[in-house]
């Protein structure tokens, strides 16, 4: 996907949607807000940094909330910062997307039971569009994670609401099990 | 048994912790208890609590012992007792090199031990800390304030009876 693939060299005309446009130039510039809780944020940054280079997909942290539309919850979520991300998501300007990163932000992950002060997903309290699972999980989790939202934004139109982009991507979505033993099976013969 | 106990008091660290003790047993008495040649951590109890400050003035500043360093103060929790207590990890860094930890115990509901805070400023955050996790109070501190949970948490969450509370601030807390 890029305008670039499409070679337009006679007219300089293109013909397409609104949405289209909008959803392309959304997802072409993620903007997620610079801000970890715990280890997750460590492989965010590695993420972010030259060898996984994330400003290749246009995604750049920002400073503030108001200048960003994607929100990372990169780790555990205490009690005590619960209501302080609450506050940071209502600050982020409409259209915003939650990506959850990582065990403890999905659920709580090894602070399920006896984690008395670890707020049990973050879930509880923001909506939420993509969890990427692992403890933490790897540059390449979250960058599919990222792809995640590229994809839902691209199903989003004028006039449909969030819920039934998701539920539009998610028809779309098809069973990785064929491509992992195909992967398996390629690296075991070489 | 004895094979046991003479190895461990042969270790050099609880010949030191026990030099340290004796000097202690002879100036406070009663206060002082018989010494615990525990080979990890070799340790007395305080058993007049009143005294635990006149004591920690006295192991920093008395030339024999100079305990130059807090390293740890920890809160522990002994419901069988109905008592609470700290465990204080004491050092003589850069001068006699000795180690010993001292332990104080209090009432478990309503009880107090005098700050150390202004011996080792080092015990102003480790005694917040143990207070905010099991509720004991330290006389004469500076600053006593929860230090990790919220200011309005409820309850002391390292206490052996310790429940979490449904909610806070209208966010659902237990699993």
């Amino acid at each position: 996907m890029g305008l670039l693939d499409a070679k337009i060299s006679k007219h300089n005309v293109l013909v397409t949607s609104v949405d289209n446009v909008m959803n392309w130039a959304r997802l072409s510039s993620l903007w997620p807000m610079g801000f970890g809780l715990a280890c997750c944020a460590i492989e965010m940054m590695a993420t972010n940094a030259s060898n996984y280079d994330l400003e290749r997909f246009g995604i750049f942290p920002r400073a503030s909330p108001r200048q960003s539309d994607l929100m990372i919850v990169a780790g555990t979520v205490t009690m005590k910062m619960a209501e302080r991300v609450v506050r940071l998501y209502e600050q982020m300007p409409e259209p915003r997307y939650v990506l959850s990163m990582g065990s403890c932000s999905n659920c709580g992950g090894p602070y399920w039971k006896h984690g008395y002060h670890v707020l049990k997903g973050v879930d509880r309290i923001i909506p939420v569009d993509v969890y990427v699972p692992g403890c933490p999980p790897r540059p390449e989790s979250l960058i599919g994670g990222l792809m995640k939202i590229q994809e839902l934004i691209r199903m989003e139109q004028i006039g449909i609401s969030r819920a039934e982009a998701l539920k539009k991507l998610e028809e779309k979505s098809m069973d990785p099990s064929q491509l992992i033993q195909e992967a398996r099976k390629s690296a075991k013969a070489s | 048994m004895g094979e046991t106990q003479e190895n461990t008091s042969q270790l050099p660290e609880v010949i030191e912790a026990k030099a340290v003790w004796a000097v202690l047993k002879e100036k406070f008495g009663d206060a002082v208890s018989e010494f615990d040649e525990n080979p990890t951590m070799p340790f007395f109890e305080v058993l007049e609590p009143e005294r635990w400050l006149d004591i920690a003035l006295f192991m920093r500043d008395s030339p024999k012992l100079r305990f130059t360093y807090m390293a740890c103060l920890s809160g522990v929790d002994y419901p069988e007792e109905k008592k609470l207590g700290i465990v204080c990890n004491l050092e003589s860094l850069g001068e006699l090199g000795h180690k010993i930890a001292v332990k104080v115990r209090c009432e478990r509901e309503g009880g107090v031990i005098s700050s150390v805070a202004r011996v080792w400023k080092t015990a102003e955050w480790h005694e917040r800390e143990a207070f905010d996790m099991y509720g004991m109070t330290f006389s004469n501190h500076p600053d006593l304030r929860r230090i990790l949970c919220p200011e309005d948490w409820e309850g002391y969450p390292l206490r052996k009876d310790y429940e979490v509370q449904e909610t806070y601030h209208g966010i659902k807390v237990p699993e």
